[in-house]
């Protein structure tokens, strides 16, 4: 088990910057991060883009500004457990959380700070009936060993980059390939859908464009996709496996069960500390919510700064917090 | 029509329909003013075609939008219940030209 003092949820720039406030109060921090490598979206989805708001920065770019903040907690040593998921927390008798991730790591901790930016990408779901009575038996959401498709049937759906790539590999591998698409057309990825076409009229793969998914069907395993053509003709797909790739789509995930007061997909916290409605438990940067909240960087440094300075009372209960600049007193690493 | 201010008529999941009035000079992009409007939009991602929440039919006034950049393509393919007239509202900045457009919210809730 590690201990901490403090456990952040996500190792954005708020969340980073979180162990640097910590750190002048002598407050340790474990951050735990879903995605393989620190940043948060900076580093996952914009790393070359340039932000202009950050203070003291006329233009920085993502990657850069998350590669100094990292320079920046250094003297504070925060440890990192990456590309695992929080699925729970267990408060104990003394207040104290344990926080356990998706790959059983667990983690003992003071205090939870959840500065999980967007949340975490999941896999967007089509709105189908029954849906997820197949799920793991037969319904995958994405493709993680394209040899398990050897010599089944198999159907796909979706319109994008993963729907077209995984078309086109699985037309190979597995016995038979259907595509379904809503549209009649591919917007957004010309070269892919031009190998995809080129394959169904090879006759390789099973193209089924304007085509609707309605319905699924089975016994306590998948058997075939039901899809209407905007004929509103019904046809039935057999299939051993049925793939929607339909992207990914922010969620708070196991967060949503955690008795948080939620709005909109957000944590609503108070602004005197950044506090939730459970004692113990902080909520930075986009994830939380408050009258006039604005989705910046900048304000999630605040929100950090403050929240320390409330955290530090179940930390440290037998010591009284004096204010101190960095100016007057550096930093004191550990 | 007064200067830079159009009408946009918005039909909400339920289906009722109303008229918007826009200012065409400001730098507020479609999915903002809803939002701003108080249409239930989630907007997740705060504008960066990134969670499609504020995923809108465009029912009339299709054609005098800009066209959409590759990023926006990408996500609209993805989505399970987008089509042809399919847009994403924090990717749109209306003009003098957009005058009149219809649409319709499609964007997920969750």
């Amino acid at each position: 088990m590690i201990n901490t003092d403090i456990c952040i949820i996500g190792a954005g720039p708020v969340g980073l910057f979180a162990v640097f406030e910590a750190g002048l109060l002598k407050m340790r921090c474990h951050l735990i991060d879903v995605l393989p490598q620190v940043g948060g979206q900076l580093s996952e989805i914009y790393p070359h883009k340039p932000i202009y708001d950050i203070p003291g920065y006329p233009s920085i770019t993502a990657q850069e500004l998350i590669d100094n903040q990292l320079e920046q907690i250094k003297p504070f040593a925060p440890t990192f457990t990456l590309g695992e998921r929080v699925e729970q927390i267990e408060k104990q008798d003394d207040g104290s959380f344990i926080i356990a991730t998706s790959d059983e790591t667990k983690v003992h901790a003071q205090v939870i700070v959840i500065a999980g930016g967007l949340g975490c990408f999941e896999p967007r779901k089509p709105e189908i009936q029954n849906l997820h009575l197949f799920e793991g038996k037969g319904v995958d959401y994405m493709v993680k060993d394209p040899a398990k498709y050897a010599d089944k049937r198999i159907v796909i759906a979706g319109g994008g980059d993963s729907a077209l790539d995984w078309t086109y590999h699985l037309a190979d591998i597995a016995q038979q390939v259907t595509l379904i698409h809503r549209s009649d057309s591919f917007r957004g990825a010309p070269d892919s859908a031009e190998k995809v076409f080129k394959l169904a009229q090879q006759g390789k793969i099973n193209l089924l464009l304007s085509h609707n998914l309605s319905n699924i069907h089975g016994n306590g395993t998948l058997t075939s996709v039901e899809t209407i053509n905007k004929d509103k003709e019904t046809i039935a797909v057999e299939a051993d496996y049925f793939i929607p790739l339909y992207g990914l789509t922010p969620k708070l995930g196991p967060i949503a069960g955690w008795g948080l007061n939620i709005d909109k997909n957000a944590i609503e916290v108070n602004t005197f500390d950044y506090s939730t409605n459970v004692e113990r438990i902080y909520a930075i940067g986009d994830i939380n919510t408050y009258p006039g909240k604005l989705k910046l960087i900048l304000c999630g440094y605040h929100e950090a700064a403050l929240m320390c300075q409330s955290a530090f009372k179940f930390v440290y209960p037998d010591q009284k917090l004096t204010f101190k600049y960095t100016t007057v007193n550096g930093i004191n690493t550990f | 029509m007064e200067d830079n201010l159009i009408q946009v008529t918005v039909v909400d999941r339920d289906g009722s329909e109303n008229t918007i009035e826009i200012p065409t000079d400001i730098n507020l992009s479609l999915m903002e003013i809803l939002k701003a409007s108080a249409y239930d939009i989630l907007a997740t991602c705060g504008g960066m075609a990134l969670c499609a929440t504020c995923h809108v039919e465009v029912l009339e006034g299709l054609d005098n939008l800009p066209e959409a950049s590759d990023q926006e393509l990408d996500m609209l393919d993805t989505l399970p219940d987008a089509d042809r007239q399919s847009r994403l509202a924090c990717q749109l900045h209306l003009h003098n030209n957009n005058n009149g457009m219809k649409i319709k919210l499609k964007g997920s809730l969750q």
